[in-house]
């Protein structure tokens, strides 16, 4: 069979190599035209070649089985700690993959003049971006804890200098270690979890050489105590990279500071690693565990719903804004996740597709709007009545914007009536509860968007700003998209429900109170 | 003769070094302190290995001895190149290495 | 019918694809683009007349039909159709949608004649009306949802509309967000139903949470809380009491929106939702007694209001709220109301949407001057205006046999009638509903002699108002000969009862606390009076052309009886207050929190730091205080050791 996963991993790696050769020399900032100018035009080739191996691992997938682990491949990675190079996808897998192929092209296309014209900053820039890429897509695929684990931080690596090198805020660098210190932090404790599972599964009589292996671990019996630690080890590492309140901190700071093609990567696909991790791994490895934390969690969630939305409300800042939106989504995600419901669950996967697709538009299109800015602002007061003057733009952002406050009709609206119907009727005590509670972020959502509208958009157009260009063909290329996206998967979510569907019952049953099976095959064995 | 004769004065000889190193700052008499420490010990050395009957320690004595050559020689060379940028053999003038 | 039902989709697939082409085509459609959107809201017409002449010749038990188009949501244990419900009430709204909704696209033509952006507006009207058929034509509460939030996006376009250019635009466009957050607040009801049907009946469609297994599943507190979750979604769109501030606001828009979207169809949508949802409301009596209360409410809270008003657009916002408290109020009474609400909301859209129109009319004649006191004598200069108002307020008064008469005495009959054997019920509502017919009367012959009536006119000498383009006063003769007729077309014999009955159910007839003809005798007394009051004010005396002062009613009438000071210091500075002390916790908590980590260790770091001296001796003399710390150490153990 072919290896569509580790072509799809390491393709971007090519790509990377070949677009970073020379990226190692000195930067000569100011010159206008160093070297040959083919870094973009070669990574965005790299990146739609991608896009067409995607093409290629979902026809290779059958969605009839998309519960099960698909594509596999296991090869022995480092044999004497039983590390190996294992790969798989389920459905949830599958589509993460494809936002974070499909987004890397538009991303690479929207910062197409952003990074300025210095061909080494350039190679730099797309080299990393390529990089984040092959990660990005090698964590939604890995099947071994380990290999799991090391993507996790090797993620960090582009992403840290994509915030600090290429950002656009003053104070890019601190937000950059800052990025870093959080997700370093959370990083380490699941390292101590990770070995500590190692080292259980051993001792329960798993073979040292797969005792990594997620397949092989999820059959293990840790016993509760030992459960609940190392479920809270994964947790707070998602919980940080999600990121949920009160470990968002990082959040904003990087949104405000990176550009936002970076941004997008970080907060659309990188950040899906922490939810992913919760559905993929906490859900299924410490089931136990999951449903005793889960009525914490999702507390936890719906504060980060409403929290988010609030400092969304009253943030200054464009780009910090949609940040600030992501950690309402995010609670939206977790909430979705940790109901047990088929429904709630489903929801929350097709929410992490849509949140990627929603959030992304926005981010690009604020970036639009601020790179036209003839100081670049990103203060929300410094732009009036831009609507007469950039109309496409306006509806862009207008779109963009109504995706994210979920208007029926589009993907995301689906999403979040999912994730709040099986929120009410989740397992966990007061569930029900947490989501009627939840219900007001609709509203603080259509505050945030509107308002944020309301002040760049209308009345009079600022001094300076009357004759901005309006999207150019790049950037239409760039949103239409995104927004095609969002509205094909509005009206016929089918599309992507069918991959995360049976995912979903699977999680719950897994997590679902295993009693009355047990009890069966009591019965069964008695007779 | 009893050995402990020996051994008190090398105590007394080593303390005397340990004092001048720690007291004085002039960096030649500290060096000074340095190597009475390093006899002292040499004595002690020699003392043992008499008492046991067993020649490792004189042949440590003469190790000691050898680094103590070497160390006289790199250290008085680093002394001087102080005394030469800074006008000065005090060693609490040199306190680039403070954290 | 089943031959026909597969043109049911392009109803909302005409003015869809118009909506796109418009939108997307940009400015090369700006030539044709308004008549594109005429075409595609008259051929969903067509379609509805095609469905509805089908739907007559069928058996009345045959009149409801569900058309499943394509599997929309399915996961977990939920599974919804994108399908189509055609009945009787349905396809009223469609007929009524369309219809009216034609009308006012073709007045619009003439009406943003001028407007640079003509072809957008079209785009917007011609979704709102793809939203508002995918609303009443919705076979679950989901896509439901998605009309309802439809025409909220189109109504928040429409109201902004002119949201940039002028400073003061920025007004408009506040009103707009105002309208669409404040819906907002009302949808939290809709999801919160919901949530709560599909945790009972485990669905959302129709067919099955409103079959009497459904209903019957949702035990009375269950039933109870989806009737008020879905009342509060139709307090929201509907702008009844609590809910009700966005709509004076709205007038913002451009005046055709306000008679389509904030006076015949959106606003209406509530009462469309509380008599869709008429089963589950049944089960809960408590839920339909506040929904009566709301109404009635309302009905006051409207009807005081619009006497106040010197703007006709705001006056007649007032106006619609009140008459929606009348539908609502309806609603609330079970199968014997719905019909009449129902009835009631047709004619209102007819003769509302011919007020509304009328006065965008004299707004053209007299350069988009809204204050009535600044109009008078404009009967001579706008005869067809003069004369097709004059027919929507002897509609709205309820005088017979104009429409309003037929709709609303049924209403106000139907209030009369005792609930559960409780009298006092009857007697409130119902002296509610005449009560409000009286103040109805003043205010709308207020608002007519002002703006027609009176010896000399108000306006300066310089304007010259005369009648619009064919293409502005045919559509007010279309809706004038509505407002007049199209009453005594349904009512008489109980038509449209009988109509209706396949979805609401047959009433008992049960017998108000009033003899029917003292209802209706006393009914026209009052609004005659009313209406002599007015006429006596506003008429015989000279209007003067600054508001006086007036007594604390009318002040307090004039600003909405408050309602902006109340939503703003009982909610939006407890709610600011709150997000600020949020905020503040993030800053100085939260951030400052996690910053402490780091700062710490660096504490730490900075006291052992000065350890580091540098001072070679002091180096030595930690090395010679360590070496006797472990010789003593070393003594003391090895002694120890040795007296053991």
């Amino acid at each position: 069979m072919f290896p569509w996963l580790t072509v799809l991993i390491a393709w971007p790696l090519v790509g990377a190599a070949v677009v970073g050769l020379g990226a190692l020399g000195r930067s000569r900032t100011g010159s206008a035209s160093a070297g040959i100018g083919l870094a973009r035009p070669l990574a965005l080739l790299f990146s739609l070649v991608e896009v067409a191996l995607l093409v290629g691992a979902f026809a290779a997938f059958d969605p009839g089985a998309a519960a099960e682990h698909q594509l596999g491949e296991t090869y022995p990675w480092i044999p004497q700690i039983g590390a190996t190079y294992a790969v798989g996808v389920d459905g949830v897998g599958l589509l993460l993959v494809a936002l974070s192929v499909v987004l890397v092209p538009l991303v690479l296309l929207a910062a197409w003049r952003e990074q300025g014209r210095d061909e080494v900053r350039l190679r730099r820039f797309v080299g990393l971006v390529l990089l984040l890429e092959a990660f990005m897509v090698a964590v939604f695929c890995a099947r071994d804890v380990f290999l799991f684990y090391v993507l996790f931080e090797a993620m960090l690596i582009p992403a840290y200098f994509l915030i600090g090198g290429f950002g656009q805020g003053a104070g890019r660098r601190r937000a950059a270690v800052k990025f870093l210190m959080f997700s370093l932090g959370g990083g380490l404790i699941m390292l101590a979890a990770v070995i500590a599972l190692y080292f259980l599964a051993v001792g329960a009589g798993v073979d040292p050489g797969r005792a990594f292996l997620v397949d092989e671990l999820v059959a293990v019996d840790l016993g509760t105590a030992a459960e609940r630690l190392m479920f809270i080890g994964f947790f707070i590492a998602f919980a940080i990279k999600a990121p949920m309140v009160p470990v968002h901190s990082w959040l904003p700071d990087v949104a405000g500071n990176a550009s936002p093609g970076t941004s997008t990567l970080l907060i659309c696909v990188l950040d899906k690693v922490g939810t992913f991790g919760m559905l993929t791994l906490c859900l299924p490895l410490f089931p136990e565990a999951s449903r005793w934390a889960a009525p914490f969690v999702i507390a936890l969630a719906v504060i980060s719903v409403l929290y988010g939305a609030i400092m969304a409300i009253l943030q200054t800042d464009l780009l910090r804004l949609v940040g600030w939106t992501s950690v309402s989504h995010f609670g939206f995600i977790i909430l979705g996740i940790f109901t047990f419901t088929p429904l709630g669950t489903a929801g929350s996967s097709f929410m992490m597709l849509n949140h990627g697709l929603a959030t992304g538009a926005l981010f690009l299109v604020a970036g639009f709007l601020v790179s036209r800015h003839p100081e670049k602002s990103q203060q929300i007061a410094d732009y009036r009545g831009l609507r007469s003057v950039t109309p496409v733009l306006a509806g862009t952002f207008l779109v963009a914007g109504l995706a994210t406050l979920s208007l029926p009709g589009l993907a995301t609206f689906v999403s979040e009536i999912m994730v709040l119907i099986g929120a009410f009727s989740g397992e966990p005590a007061g569930s029900a509860a947490w989501a009627i509670a939840a219900i007001p972020g609709v509203v603080l959502a259509a505050v945030y968007v509107l308002l944020t509208y309301q002040k760049i958009f209308t009345g009079a157009p600022a001094a300076g700003l009357e004759a901005l260009p309006d999207l150019r063909v790049r950037e239409r290329i760039v949103a239409a998209p995104l927004v095609a996206g969002l509205l094909v998967l509005g009206f016929v979510p089918g599309l992507a429900l069918t991959y995360v569907d049976a995912p979903a019952d699977e999680s719950a049953a897994l997590t679902a109170i295993d009693e009355p099976a047990d009890a069966a095959a009591q019965m069964g064995s008695d007779k | 003769m009893d050995i402990t004769n020996y051994v008190v004065l090398a105590a007394a000889l080593f303390a005397i070094g340990a004092t001048t190193v720690l007291l004085r700052r002039n960096a030649i008499v500290v060096f000074m302190g340095v190597e009475l420490m390093l006899n002292a010990t040499n004595l002690a050395f020699v003392t043992f290995a008499r008492m046991h009957g067993d020649v490792t320690g004189q042949v440590l004595a003469f190790f000691v001895m050898v680094v103590a050559a070497a160390e006289v020689v790199v250290g008085l060379a680093i002394i001087v190149t102080i005394f030469r940028t800074r006008r000065s053999a005090s060693v609490d003038d040199v306190n680039l290495l403070r954290g | 019918m089943n031959d026909v039902i597969g043109l049911a989709p392009w109803l909302v697939g005409f003015p869809l694809i118009g909506a796109a082409i418009l939108l997307l085509g940009g400015k090369a459609t700006d030539r044709w683009g308004h008549w594109l959107g005429v075409l595609a809201s008259a051929a969903s017409g067509v379609v509805g007349f095609i469905l509805m002449f089908r739907m007559i010749g069928m058996p009345a038990e045959e009149r409801s039909v569900d058309h499943h188009l394509w599997t929309w949501l399915s996961a977990g244990d939920l599974d919804v159709d994108l399908g189509i419900r055609l009945d009787p009430l349905s396809l009223t709204f469609v007929m009524l949608v369309t219809f009216v909704g034609t009308l006012i696209h073709v007045y619009s033509v003439a009406y943003m004649d001028h407007d640079p952006h003509r072809r957008r507006f079209f785009a917007y009207l011609n979704l709102f009306v793809a939203a508002m058929l995918t609303l009443v034509l919705a076979d679950s509460y989901l896509l439901l949802f998605v009309g309802w939030e439809g025409v909220g996006l189109a109504s928040y376009l429409l109201i902004g509309f002119w949201d940039t250019g002028r400073p003061a635009a920025r007004e408009n466009a506040v009103a707009a967000k105002k309208a669409f957050v404040m819906n907002r607040v009302g949808d939290m009801g809709l999801i919160a139903a919901m949530a709560l049907l599909f945790a009972n009946t485990g669905a959302l469609d129709f067919a099955t949470t409103l079959s009497d297994d459904g209903v019957g599943s949702l035990s009375q507190a269950t039933a109870t809380a989806v009737g008020l979750c879905l009342l509060l979604a139709a307090c929201g769109k509907s702008a009844q009491f609590p809910l009700q501030a966005w709509l004076g606001d709205a007038m913002a828009g451009p005046t055709p929106v306000s008679a389509l979207i904030h006076a015949a169809t959106m606003v209406t949508a509530g009462v469309y939702l509380m008599v869709r949802s008429g089963p589950i409301l049944e089960a809960a009596p408590t839920a339909q007694l506040v929904v009566v209360l709301v109404g009635a409410v309302t009905l006051l809270f409207g009807a005081v209001v619009g006497t106040a008003k010197d703007d006709i657009k705001k006056a007649l916002a007032a106006s619609t709220m009140s008459q929606i408290g009348y539908m609502m109020l309806a609603a609330g009474l079970g199968p014997a109301g719905y019909a009449f609400a129902i009835f009631h909301l047709l004619t209102h859209g007819f003769f509302k949407a011919g007020l509304f129109l009328g006065a965008g009319s004299v707004m053209h004649a007299m350069g988009d001057e809204t204050d009535m006191r600044r109009y008078g004598g404009l009967s001579r200069f706008l005869p067809i205006t003069w004369i097709t108002m004059g027919l929507g307020w002897l509609a709205i008064l309820g005088i017979p046999p104009f429409s309003g008469f037929w709709s609303k005495d049924g209403i106000i009959e139907a209030a009369f009638i005792p609930v559960d054997g409780q009298p006092w019920r009857a007697w409130v509502f119902g002296s509610v509903t005449v009560l409000g017919a009286a103040i109805t009367a003043f205010y709308m012959t207020r608002l007519f002699f002002m703006t027609f009536g009176g010896r000399r006119p108000r306006w300066k000498d310089n304007r010259h108002p005369h009648e619009g383009s064919p293409l502005m006063w045919w559509p007010l003769v279309f809706l004038g000969v509505g407002s007049a007729a199209l009453g005594a077309v349904l009512g008489i014999g109980g038509t449209f009862t009988t109509w209706l009955e396949p979805v609401v159910g047959h009433a008992e007839h049960h017998e108000p606390v009033l003899p029917v003809p003292v209802i209706m005798t006393v009914t026209i007394l009052v609004v005659v009076l009313g209406a002599l009051l007015a006429f006596r004010m506003y008429a015989v005396n000279v209007v003067p052309e600054e508001a006086p002062r007036g007594s604390v009613l009318t002040r307090a009438a004039r600003r909405d009886l408050y309602q902006d000071a109340a939503n703003e210091t009982l909610v939006m500075r407890p709610a600011l207050g709150l997000a600020r002390v949020v905020e503040a916790g993030d800053r100085e908590v939260v951030d400052r929190g996690w910053a402490a980590l780091p700062q710490t260790v660096s504490w730490f770091g900075s006291v052992f730091r000065r350890a580091q001296s540098g001072y070679v001796r002091s180096y030595a003399a930690g090395m010679a205080g360590g070496v006797l710390v472990i010789a003593v150490v070393a003594w003391l153990v090895g002694g120890l050791g040795g007296a053991q």
